[in-house]
């Protein structure tokens, strides 16, 4: 039995600043009432991370939980456990108003890394975001527009951006973050 | 002639010659030229010809407010025409070209439209093209077009790259001059994130030329010290080359910032689009010089005063030997002194005022300089160069007093403040009476998304005239808008005598002169135009603009539009600020397409959507039809096939054994919650909370408007949950209008919706042999007991995990297997592998919609338009008549919606076999109010059905399902008519035995 | 081009991540309801120079609608709000007053 195959099968375009399609990667979109305990307690169970706040992302380990909307998560690890972390979801919040649903192959993820500055420059040129280093720090996630497809991100680490795009664009997002790379800095994030 | 002086020019590099090129002529200029600095200093003068007499002009000022002198830059995909020299930095190897003249630059046929100037008046075009009406396509018009116009097209696809880059920052300087680093250096005080563009490759602005002192020190020294000081504060960003493009709502500015002009070869972006946010915006971008209306003030020569002085001292390039000034205000006494302190002749001062000026006249005086006070030019003599003067009284007629012979003029009718940026989203001007200029009104300011003003001036933009003024009010208004303390830095105080406004000279000019007193450079207008155009009527300078195209050229009337409004003014005898200005719209000068595009072009000009199958489809013949921002496959093409012999192919395929289709683009919304029931109750016009989980029933969606927009299979995959399919236009849509109904209008259910279309590939396996490819492929129960026709089963085939629904859109025996994306091009391959010993094939959209015509199912979009219902269609089966409400409900039961002559599907059979054209008519009887024939029903699918043998179509007609049988007409485009047959739109198996195997 | 912050993500969405959804507080009328009742309800709009309600949704966003307060003749943004009313907050009415005496739209005031 073979596997599953991310969007791009792991496309890479080096340089300065490298850009590449990363994954399969485990995604689960969890729709509750994100301020209810036994809420919080499940996603804890199945993630080991907190639910975030307002526009945060908390990790643990090779886990993370995305702040999506005010009732909605995005759960992120590893793709072979989506399967029983989605079922020990439903058994917990079982009696519930919720909705777990698996989309680890709906979405494409994407790893822009290099120095911090030029980083931010290359998603700076496609998202009407402000990504300067007060407006965006470590643990934020902005879901927004890049260029014509909606997209969300995050830093993992300064120099290393984290990206979500549907699958269906996931061409298109990489030929735009490689362009974006290509061309070199800006100059306006001076940091590193 | 003009020439490059031996010293002089702070601007040059002169260790670094450039070699560049003008109409294939070499020219040698310095690291720091202009273009247009270089061609003056090699004397070509003359660079090009006006757009409507093609009179010979040369260069007439320094910056972005040229009008004249445009040209081609570059060649092959470099090509860009209308390029300003005066703002095009020179490099090594330019190759430029002159525009709008044939054959040469020096002897031009057009020219005759000069002398042909009396019978080209304002207007001109409006009164002579209006009749008769075929003249303008047959005669006109390709005149015209061969006449006119500036700079060729490029014909070459652009080798250069481009790109945005969104900026937010709390103040925005634009305009690098004086007032803008002192505004900068003010507002970076307060810790805000500032940011200073400027349009040149300088800072400073005019002042280095102007001279004076700031702080102790010379005016230079201080912009140099000023500079070094911002680049070293963490808060300030500083690009120069980067103009101020637009300033639009709530903050948003466009910054244009160009990259490589000046060195094409260099790597990287040609030009950035900065979209910047901003909390405030301080416009600090200075003013521009007036011409002056005399007779012969286009010819070549003749330059705004400021910028003879400023080839002198930025370039070290002299306009001429001999130079007459001719002012109405003190500054261009500096240009007299800087040209005699050069070691040039100044002829004369021809200063319009009574009394001359003050303490620079005094000044040029000393030097030994010629001064006329109450004189003025008469009259430019000189065709394609100045060779002399007729001076006059400026209060008389113009009657010569003598001719003063010279090589330049260089004029000054006083100042008027950029204002473009203040004003583009709505900033008032109020009239300044003294200087004879619009300047910004500071208690009318833009106003942001806070109702308070969010756009300041500064400097000479504001209307301050003198370098104290300018600081002072740079450090004023920097301080307010950054909410700081700061004092003006120390001045001294400048002696200026007023300045007189001189909007014709001499003033009482009769019409001979006036007509060869230009206004408009680029676009021919002239003061007799503007006076023309209030004796026939205008009144409105919006109307008097468009009529006599004063200000509509590329430089968009920079230059001269006040003096144009003046002479409005004049002639409709009232004060100037009753006639006001014309609107001032972004972008200041043009910018790029190239930086508007951005990087969006080739690959990534749009998303294109992809099917984890579509490379695949693409590898094997798939000809693309766009649905949406996905491309499907409309067929696949084999060798030697034409699309209509390809599309046969499967269809015989399908209906004879088995073939596949990729239908992961279909929508696949899932719906739970404890009132999922009721929601989708209301979302469909069907009973969908009756569905029993496992099986699967067609819905109907419609919009509260009662009409039909959209359809497909939902699926209930347990108590709280159905799984809908949506068409592939509508998963988006659909998506979103579940969640407006739910957001805003029913928030007290609780549903969840999320939209799964993209985590899975979706393939359905269609025809008599479907379940045996199925079979092959193993792993779970797929027969008519364990899956029946409309129910699905979550299950392993192949190895995979896989959800199966027994639906059918084409009315064979059909299985839609869905599994993870990731996996949908092994399970492609795997059934083609199983079906291989049925010949299995794939098939596309053209397929598809030929075997659901077969079958009379609908198509949204094509049986739809938005204004059908789903009782139209015969679909009353699928609205529910026990629900108390559904979306669409109330709108059915309007007196239109229940017409019962509403048009009504039907299938239609043609007599002779063919196909009736897509989108035709049904004609009837008689012709309507507008003469038109009536009709009495239309086509809405339309194909050839390989499986009849014949054409088979569904339309929409008058009572439709009472006329079986009848005999209808639909018009062709040859003049032609076919003629079908009304029948039952189900053409294939209309008992549905083979889906229900 | 407007800016209007979300209500339900805080962020400043400029107006390419939104998606105009046309007035606010508009009551539905279903089945059973009068024909003029229906008819305003789906097409009668309020075309004011001055203060508006519209609806807003945070497309390229969170994905959630919202309301609006702003002023059409000078983009004027006065608030958002919730989408989960059906009439504006009365912090969102006085902001409006003290921008614009005497304010009123529909039945608001």
């Amino acid at each position: 039995m073979s596997e599953a195959v991310s969007a791009l099968n792991n496309a890479y375009a080096k340089g300065a600043i490298t850009v590449q399609e990363v994954g399969p990667q485990g995604m689960i979109t969890l729709r509750g009432d994100l301020s209810d305990a036994a809420f919080g307690a499940a996603v804890a169970q199945v993630t080991g991370a907190s639910v975030p706040g307002q526009r945060k992302i908390t990790h643990a380990g090779a886990n993370a939980v995305a702040w999506m909307s005010p009732d909605e998560l995005l759960i992120l690890l590893p793709y072979a456990e989506v399967g029983a972390a989605v079922s020990s979801l439903n058994a917990a919040l079982a009696g519930t108003h919720f909705l777990a649903v698996n989309v680890s192959d709906a979405r494409a993820l994407f790893r822009v890394t290099g120095k911090p500055g030029p980083v931010r420059e290359v998603i700076a040129k496609l998202a009407p975001a402000d990504l300067s280093p007060d407006a965006f720090a470590l643990g934020d996630i902005r879901r927004t527009r890049l260029a014509q497809v909606a997209a969300a991100f995050w830093l993992t680490q300064e120099g290393e951006a984290n990206l979500v795009c549907f699958r269906s664009v996931a061409r298109y997002a990489f030929d735009l973050l490689a362009t974006s790379a290509a061309a070199g800095p800006v100059g306006f994030f001076r940091q590193g | 002639m003009s020439t490059r002086m031996a010293t002089g020019g702070r601007l040059l590099n002169k260790g670094k010659p450039l070699r560049f090129s003008f109409n294939g002529k070499n020219f040698k200029g310095y690291e720091g030229d202009t273009l247009a600095s270089a061609l003056l200093a090699n004397d070509q003068m003359l660079v090009g010809r006006s757009f409507k007499y093609h009179r010979p002009r040369g260069i007439v000022a320094s910056g972005a407010e040229e009008p004249n002198a445009l040209v081609g830059l570059g060649r092959d995909g470099r090509f860009e025409p209308n390029q300003r020299v005066t703002t095009t930095e020179l490099f090594d190897g330019l190759e430029s070209e002159s525009q709008n003249h044939w054959p040469s630059l020096e002897f031009d046929v057009g020219v005759v439209n000069n002398y042909a100037a009396r019978f080209l008046p304002a207007g001109f075009y409006y009164k002579t093209f209006m009749a008769p009406r075929a003249a303008w396509k047959h005669l006109f018009e390709p005149i015209v077009r061969q006449s006119a116009g500036l700079g060729k097209v490029p014909k070459d696809r652009d080798v250069d790259t481009y790109e945005h880059f969104y900026a937010f920052v709390d103040v925005l300087v634009i305009g690098g001059g004086v007032a803008g680093l002192q505004a900068a250096k003010v507002a970076a005080t307060s810790g805000k994130k500032v940011m200073l563009i400027e349009q040149s490759a300088h800072w400073g602005g005019r002042a280095p030329v102007d001279g004076g002192e700031v702080d102790g020190k010379p005016v230079a020294d201080w912009i140099e010290q000023t500079v070094s000081d911002l680049r070293n504060l963490p808060n300030v960003t500083l690009r120069s080359r980067c103009m101020g493009a637009g300033v639009y709502d709530h903050g948003y500015v466009l910054g244009y910032e160009r990259l490589t002009d000046h060195a094409p070869m260099a790597a990287g972006p040609r030009h950035r689009l900065w979209r910047i946010r901003t909390g405030q915006v301080i416009t600090a971008t200075g003013a521009i010089e007036r011409p002056i209306s005399f007779a012969g003030n286009d010819i070549p020569g003749v330059m705004l005063a400021s910028a003879v002085r400023d080839y002198l001292v930025n370039y070290g390039v002299s306009i001429g030997d001999r130079t007459v000034v001719v002012t109405n205000n003190d500054d261009a006494y500096r240009t007299a002194i800087a040209l005699k302190q050069a070691g040039m002749i100044v002829s004369a001062i021809l200063d319009a005022r009574p009394t001359g000026g003050g303490a620079l006249a005094e000044e040029a005086r000393a030097l030994g300089i010629r001064i006329e006070a109450g004189k003025a030019i008469a009259k430019v003599h000189g065709g394609k160069r100045v060779t002399g003067v007729s001076v006059c009284l400026h209060a008389g007629e113009g009657a010569a007093l003598e001719t003063i012979p010279c090589d330049a003029v260089a004029m000054s009718g006083g100042w008027s403040p950029v204002v473009h940026l203040w004003s583009h989203c709505g900033g008032k001007l109020i009239w300044d009476e003294a200087n004879a200029m619009f300047r910004p009104d500071p208690s009318r300011p833009p106003l942001g998304a806070d109702g308070a003003g969010y756009v300041a001036t500064a400097g000479t933009a504001s209307g301050a005239m003198h370098l104290a003024d300018v600081m002072a009010d740079a450090a004023a208004v920097a301080a307010k808008v950054a909410g700081v303390e700061a004092d003006a830095p120390a001045v001294p105080a400048t002696d200026e005598a007023p300045m007189m406004p001189v909007w014709l000279m001499p003033q009482g000019a009769g019409v001979k002169l006036r007509m060869k007193s230009w206004l408009d450079y680029q676009n021919d207008v002239k003061v007799s135009d503007v006076q023309l155009a209030a004796r026939e009527g205008y009144e409105s300078v919006e109307h008097t603009k468009r009529y006599t195209t004063l200000g509509m050229a590329t430089d968009q009337g920079k230059l001269s539009n006040i003096n144009g409004l003046a002479i409005l003014s004049d002639a409709l005898d009232q004060p100037i600020p009753m006639t006001g200005t014309t609107t001032f719209r972004p972008p200041y000068t043009p910018i790029s397409f190239g930086a508007i595009a951005g990087a969006a072009r080739d690959e990534i000009f749009q998303p294109l959507r992809r099917t984890p199958m579509h490379e695949w489809h693409e590898a094997n013949g798939a000809d693309w039809e766009p649905v949406g921002m996905w491309r499907r496959p409309f067929c696949y093409l084999r060798a030697g096939e034409t699309t209509h012999q390809a599309v046969n192919r499967e269809i015989l395929q399908v209906r004879n054994s088995v073939g596949m289709l990729d239908a992961s683009t279909l929508g696949k919304l899932i719906v739970k919650g404890p009132d999922a029931g009721k929601f989708m109750d209301l979302m469909y016009t069907n009973l969908m909370s009756t569905l029993k989980p496992g099986k699967c029933r067609y819905g109907l969606m419609c919009s509260d408007n009662g009409f039909l927009i959209d359809d497909g299979v939902v699926a209930r995959i347990d108590e709280d949950t159905f799984l809908c399919h949506t068409t592939t236009g509508g998963a988006d849509r659909i998506h979103a209008h579940m969640e407006e109904w739910l957001q805003t209008e029913w928030w007290d259910l609780k549903v969840y919706v999320a939209n799964a279309t993209e985590q899975y590939a979706q393939i359905a396996v269609v025809g008599p042999n479907a379940r045996k490819v199925l079979e092959k492929l193993g792993g779970m129960d797929v027969s008519k007991e364990t899956l029946p026709f409309m129910d699905w089963k979550d299950g392993t085939l192949a190895g995979m995990p896989v959800r199966v629904y027994r639906i059918s859109f084409s009315g064979e025996l059909s299985y839609e297997i869905a599994v993870d994306a990731g996996r949908g091009q092994e399970l492609w391959d795997k059934i083609r592998e199983a079906g291989a010993e049925f010949d299995i094939m794939p098939y596309g959209t053209e397929t598809l919609h030929v075997l659901r015509a077969e079958k009379g199912f609908i198509m949204i979009g094509d049986e739809t338009d938005g204004t059908v219902i789903p009782q139209d269609l015969g679909l009353n089966w699928a609205i529910s008549k026990k629900k108390e409400d559904f979306i669409g409900k109330r709108a059915q039961t309007r007196s239109h919606m229940a017409d019962p002559n509403r048009w009504k599907l039907v299938g239609l059979e043609t007599l002779d076999g063919s196909v009736i054209p897509d989108g035709a008519y049904a004609m009837a009887e008689g012709v309507n109010a507008n003469g038109q024939r009536n009709t009495q029903g239309r086509v809405t699918s339309t194909y050839h059905s390989p499986t009849l043998g014949k054409g088979i179509a569904m339309g929409l007609v008058l009572h439709g399902p009472d006329r079986m049988g009848e005999v209808i007409e639909f018009p062709k485009v040859d003049g032609t008519s076919v003629k079908a047959r009304i029948c039952d739109p189900v053409f294939y198996d209309k008992d549905g035995e083979k889906q229900n195997v | 081009m407007l800016t209007l912050q979300c209500p339900y993500c805080g962020v400043m969405a400029e107006e390419t991540e939104l998606h105009a959804g046309g007035e606010a507080h508009l009551k539905r009328f279903g089945p059973g309801s009068s024909d003029e009742d229906f008819e305003t309800y789906m097409f009668m709009r309020e075309n004011p120079k001055g203060v508006h309600f519209e609806r807003w949704r945070h497309v390229n966003g969170c994905g959630k609608w919202f309301h609006a307060a702003r002023c059409t003749a000078t983009l004027e943004v006065f608030g958002t709000y919730s989408a989960q009313v059906s009439e504006p907050p009365q912090q969102i009415k006085d902001a409006i007053t003290a921008k614009r005496p005497g304010w009123s739209w529909r039945n608001f005031a």
